[in-house]
């Protein structure tokens, strides 16, 4: 498949509110089930291995009007959830057997609570994961958790999820983790060959692709990508982080890149990149998932780090590993996670001589101008720092 | 309007006030000496404390959301959360948050004037609320001090879990407890926590004794504003106490001497004589202008007979009680709990049930700007009780600490159009609407 034929693929996936890939692939097969879920981790091995698809729900972006969803929330509320809320009244959502709601923050998990008052018919979870990463104590709270989550899919599923169905998935979440790590590389070492939009859109594709189709069409992208030349710019390297639940605008992240920006990291869709390392295929599956989840597991703000003085090392190491120049913090507006994470994360840099600038956005944002021109000046500042 | 320019009655206090007004001072004083006195300081939240835990290891407890509302209404949090903002928190996140922030950058004094030294641990039970864990971070990135991490899951489905259970009692033994020895060189003594369980219960008893006095007509004590001076003890540094044992009792006695007399609530300005509408509240009340705020509400004839706010540092009129035969179970089980660690359906049904038991007229959402905690959700809440209830539901907006979040007309007159409304309602004969 051409380079062309594969963006224009994700991009109609990330246009479509009304799921009909899910759609698709539900009709495809007889009593096939799909599962939604929220940022920014579960375990997906699970899903999958019930023989059900795991439909990533990021909101409605910016080409939803949310007409119902604001009845909802109040004015200081993030926009994520009401749009989600007004995806699931409009009926976009009717294709979902059933919702996870990880324990990402306030916001998302009382939209658990109004998920169980609104859509009783439905499988819904509220999915706790530990901040306590002793294996012996979290680790035993999640791997029970996990064991829930298991008997709670094979009752909807009608059917029991053995050991063996879990490895296969898991097998699968290896590869396509592979898969993306790979694709990750590629743009950090050559950015310009892989831009970050459309990097975004393949990993959004993997939202509500079956696994092993996602997998595949990263491939065919890193394979297409080589084969086209595109112009080097006089870019400056940037690590790009905040949006782990709520989505930026694609236009947002053209923005950037227009600006003078190569993002050669970030933290969207972090479901996918959550488990750094593959999880083994022999053992107690379930065991697995949770000791990747408390020992090898990214990053972010909603998660606990238990030592002050690692505070902030996840994403320095990131701008070491990917030769970036600085970060640039893009917050949703209203994310309490994200912004009261921001200052410690700001002094961590500050102390290793890292710029940084930051600004908020809402996934409808539509003026792009003030933040292509901030990030035109962090770009330009850079530059002539790195001059000087 | 300009009521700064008003004169202000002399206020009314009872004996219970005036022993919780020295319990504070006296908490306030001990803080400030306490490092000089050879003591170890812990700072902790409200909604899931472990008070009597903390007892065992001779800590002075220091409580930031306490020391933030104070601050609050002696008119010094503005300030603060300003300071906050300008060291580069954004003015989108929660406000008692910034207003601790903004102490400490001030120089670290307590809302009486004294000094808060820095804490020797800081205590993170992380319940019902992820700000918490942010706070928490963001206080360590200040102090040279160490942290113990509590998390306490959420009670989804409505129920405590064995799994959740297992979780806090299996971290409080290979984590809490060794690192409270540790930091405050004291031996853990099981037989000292059950003691003081033992006092928390009584406590317990008389507190549920006092909220559930709201029953009778006219209700003795206003569920909300005054229902936050009779849960202060119970939520902060007092609760195992045998301070927090005698406060409840003084204040049972006085209220049942309302009781008898059938005479209602305290209010600033005295006893309210006629009380009109009866309101069930959910939500933290506004701090910076909490002395106009429910001057709104009694200067109307309206008492508030249950909330949910006096909830939020523990739930115990559907019977918990902390309990001395399974002392880190009970601890486990009090976290869990605690009100804002519970769903939204659970949340509903608890206030539903308030409508009816208090038999109220009304019920108003107090919805705060700072807290996602209680506020991601509140008018779904507020459309299942409306509906179930058949009652009319009113809806504000204010802040915990932040006092630019204060509209003082705004808010007045949405009270009053909504007051009219009940008022309306029960002429024509009931307050039950169309289904």
């Amino acid at each position: 498949m051409a380079l062309e034929e594969i963006v224009q693929r994700c991009q109609d996936l990330y246009d479509d509110l009304d799921f009909e890939a899910v759609r698709r692939w539900k009709e495809a097969g007889e009593n096939r089930k799909a599962i939604g879920h929220m940022p920014v981790y579960v375990p997906r091995e699970l899903i999958h291995a019930a023989g059900m698809l795991p439909v990533g729900i990021l909101g409605g972006g910016d080409q939803l009007d949310v007409i119902h969803g604001d009845a909802y929330y109040q004015s200081y509320i993030c926009r994520i959830p009401r749009s989600t809320i007004e995806l699931a009244v409009t009926n976009k959502l009717d294709c979902l057997d059933g919702m996870l709601f990880p324990s990402t923050c306030d916001v998302i998990r009382n939209l658990s609570g109004m998920w169980q008052l609104k859509f009783q018919d439905k499988l819904i979870r509220y999915f706790d994961v530990p901040q306590n990463f002793d294996l012996d104590v979290g680790g035993v709270f999640y791997t029970r958790e996990l064991q829930s989550l298991r008997d709670s899919l094979a009752e909807l599923a009608g059917r029991e999820i053995s050991d063996d169905d879990i490895r296969a998935s898991i097998d699968l979440y290896n590869k396509n983790r592979q898969a993306i790590a790979e694709l990750y590389a590629y743009r950090s070492a050559e950015p310009w060959q892989a831009p970050t939009p459309e990097v975004y859109l393949l990993m959004r594709a993997g939202m509500n692709l079956p696994v092993e189709e996602h997998t595949r069409l990263i491939h065919d992208y890193l394979r297409a990508a080589k084969e086209v030349d595109r112009p080097v710019r006089d870019n400056c390297r940037i690590v790009i982080n905040g949006l782990f639940c709520e989505q930026p605008p694609l236009g947002l992240l053209k923005s950037i890149e227009l600006a003078g920006c190569y993002v050669v990291d970030d933290d969207f869709m972090l479901v996918a990149r959550w488990l750094l390392h593959d999880v083994p295929l022999d053992g107690d599956p379930i065991k697995r998932l949770s000791d990747a989840f408390i020992t090898y597991s990214s990053e972010t703000s909603c998660k606990y780090v238990p030592d002050k003085k690692l505070k902030g090392k996840f994403l320095i190491d990131s701008v070491r590993r990917n030769a970036a120049e600085g970060v640039i913090f893009a917050s949703p507006s209203f994310c309490d996670p994200a912004l009261l994470d921001r200052p410690m994360l700001q002094s961590a840099l500050a102390a290793q001589g890292i710029p940084y600038t930051a600004f908020k956005f809402a996934e409808n944002s539509g003026q792009m101008q003030p933040i292509r021109e901030q990030a035109g000046t962090f770009a330009d500042s850079i530059k002539l720092w790195s001059a000087a | 309007m300009n009521t700064s320019v008003k004169q202000q009655p002399d206020v009314q206090k009872e004996e219970s006030m005036v022993l919780q007004k020295a319990m504070i001072s006296a908490n306030f004083d001990a803080l400030a000496t306490a490092h000089e006195d050879g003591k170890k300081i812990s700072s902790t939240f409200v909604p899931g404390n472990l008070n009597e835990l903390l007892m065992c290891f001779d800590f002075v407890r220091n409580l930031p959301e306490i020391n933030a509302l104070q601050a609050a209404m002696r008119k010094k949090s503005g300030a603060y959360i300003m300071e906050a903002e300008r060291s580069g928190q954004s003015e989108d996140v929660c406000t008692y948050v910034k207003s601790d922030l903004g102490m400490m950058a001030k120089g670290q004094v307590g809302p009486t004037g004294r000094p808060l030294p820095t804490p020797d641990l800081l205590l993170l039970s992380y319940t019902g609320c992820f700000t918490f864990m942010k706070w928490f971070e963001l206080v360590r990135d200040q102090y040279d001090c160490e942290t113990a991490m509590l998390h306490v899951p959420y009670q989804a489905d409505g129920k405590i879990t064995k799994n959740m259970r297992d979780f806090v009692v299996m971290q409080l033994k290979d984590h809490v407890i060794p690192t409270l020895e540790r930091v405050s060189g004291v031996k853990f003594d099981i037989d000292r926590l059950r003691g003081y369980l033992k006092e928390s219960a009584k406590a317990e008893e008389d507190l549920v004794w006092v909220l559930k006095s709201a029953k009778n007509r006219p209700s003795p004590i206003d569920a909300y504003f005054g229902g936050v001076y009779y849960c202060g003890p119970i939520f902060s540094a007092f609760r195992g106490s045998k301070g927090a044992t005698d406060y409840y009792r003084a204040l049972r006695n006085e209220v049942a001497e309302r009781v008898d007399a059938g005479l209602g609530p305290l209010t600033p300005e005295g006893i309210l004589e006629n009380e009109r509408i009866r309101l069930v509240v959910e939500g933290p009340p506004n701090w910076t202008h909490f002395r106009d705020f429910w001057k709104m509400f009694y200067d109307e004839g309206v008492v508030v007979v249950a909330s949910s706010y006096t909830k939020v540092g523990g739930v115990y009129d559907y019977g918990f009680r902390h309990d001395p035969q399974h002392p880190l179970e009970s601890l486990a089980d009090y976290c869990l709990g605690c009100y804002t660690n519970h769903s939204l359906p659970a949340r509903v049904d608890m206030l539903c049930g308030y409508m009816d038991e208090y038999q109220a007229d009304g019920f108003l959402n107090n919805s705060i700007k700072s807290c996602n905690s209680f506020s991601a959700g509140q008018l779904l809440m507020l459309r299942e009780i409306e509906e179930r209830t058949g009652k009319p539901a009113g809806f504000i907006e204010t802040d915990l600490v932040d006092p630019r979040y204060f509209s003082t007309a705004n808010v007045k007159n949405r009270l009053e159009s909504y007051f009219q409304m009940i008022e309306q309602k029960k002429a024509r004969g009931g307050t039950r609407t169309a289904a």
